[in-house]
């Protein structure tokens, strides 16, 4: 890996570290993946065929919606449609990563892309934006997420629901607070405060206005524009980039 | 097209869904390995990057109901006074619970 192409370097202790630090999310994930095994069964999923749509899709939200739409006969394009709409933030936020992505050699690229969803996304998105370069928490913190997730599922799957009622105690609200506590953990400044006062619009008029679940991907790029149009102005930032590409 | 929930079916679609949440995940990285990172483009994928977040976070709050609501605000509140993370969400979920008990 001492290549001047990809110069990003993998540090284990980091990689265990950020693992460690995405437990107590992780803990929670659990209990979501309980809710969702409890579901999958309930709608006529298999105990096997639940676990494995946790294992390979990982990806709650789209799976939820997915086993809403389940039945005797399941149209697969209204499925395929639904997915990836719900998915499609994936793009941008695998997008928002590149930058310290396309120093790690491709396979290494998409590897920890497979690991790659909303709470440790927004770790290192939030920490780049401090100059902070981290993608082990992509992968040790994607790696604790993903367990979670599958022994959650797991449990749901065998032994219903962990909690009664999840939502009587805040724990649909879990992963609102996390990303809103990243987003406000990060720079903020008038050109930040532009970018956000458009995306939470257009957010809304999509959420309103257009097909179900295009609002995160609507809002983020009307944010996008502001910073595409409106510069920061340098202070002291990374060295220039562009070097590799 | 419709497919059967048989064991067959219930993998095949399994399958189409990995697939698909696949291409989300790679295909925002694979597109942007075409586009020359300049100055402008950074800025559009970092603003964005937090765009996201609020682009989550605002419907959230507009479609939830009073607990939702406080949950956010409180995490909000706390993270802008203390400036950690832990202590925002602990609060945050203390609020939905404490007012989805009282309504």
């Amino acid at each position: 890996m001492k290549n001047a192409a990809y110069p990003y370097q993998f540090q284990p202790a980091k990689v265990r570290s950020e693992l460690i630090r995405m437990l107590p999310i992780s803990l929670f994930v659990v209990a979501f993946g309980a809710a969702f095994g409890l579901a999958a069964v309930q709608e006529g999923l298999g105990p096997i065929e639940s676990l494995l749509m946790s294992t390979l899709v990982f990806a709650g939200a789209s799976q939820f919606a997915a086993i809403d739409m389940w039945g005797a006969e399941v149209s697969v394009i209204p499925v395929m449609v639904v997915v990836f709409a719900i998915n499609s933030r994936h793009l941008l936020m695998g997008a928002s990563l590149y930058p310290m992505l396309k120093d790690v050699t491709p396979a290494k690229r998409y590897g920890i892309l497979l690991l790659l969803t909303d709470a440790n996304w927004a770790v290192s998105a939030q920490e780049y934006q401090s100059g902070k370069r981290n993608l082990e928490v992509i992968l040790g913190g994607g790696l604790v997420l993903w367990l979670a997730w599958i022994v959650g599922t797991w449990l749901g799957v065998y032994f219903g629901g962990l909690l009664q009622n999840p939502k009587s105690l805040g724990m649909d609200m879990v992963l609102g607070c996390f990303l809103l506590a990243m987003a406000l953990g990060g720079k903020k400044n008038p050109r930040v405060l532009v970018a956000w006062t458009l995306a939470a619009v257009a957010s809304l008029a999509a959420w309103k206005w257009l097909p179900a679940n295009t609002h995160v991907v609507a809002g983020a790029l009307a944010g996008g524009v502001v910073g595409y149009f409106w510069l920061e102005k340098k202070p002291e930032e990374e060295p220039a980039e562009g070097a590799s590409t | 097209m419709t497919i059967e929930t048989t064991t067959g079916g219930v993998l095949a679609l399994i399958l189409i869904m990995t697939l698909v949440t696949l291409a989300t995940r790679f295909g925002g990285v694979f597109i942007m390995s075409f586009v020359r990172i300049s100055p402008r483009i950074e800025s559009f994928i970092n603003t964005m990057a937090s765009s996201v977040l609020i682009a989550i976070i605002v419907p959230m709050a507009f479609g939830g109901d009073a607990g939702a609501l406080a949950a956010l605000a409180v995490t909000a509140v706390v993270m802008l006074t203390l400036k950690k993370p832990l202590p925002a969400i602990a609060a945050g979920i203390l609020a939905a619970a404490l007012v989805r008990y009282s309504l």
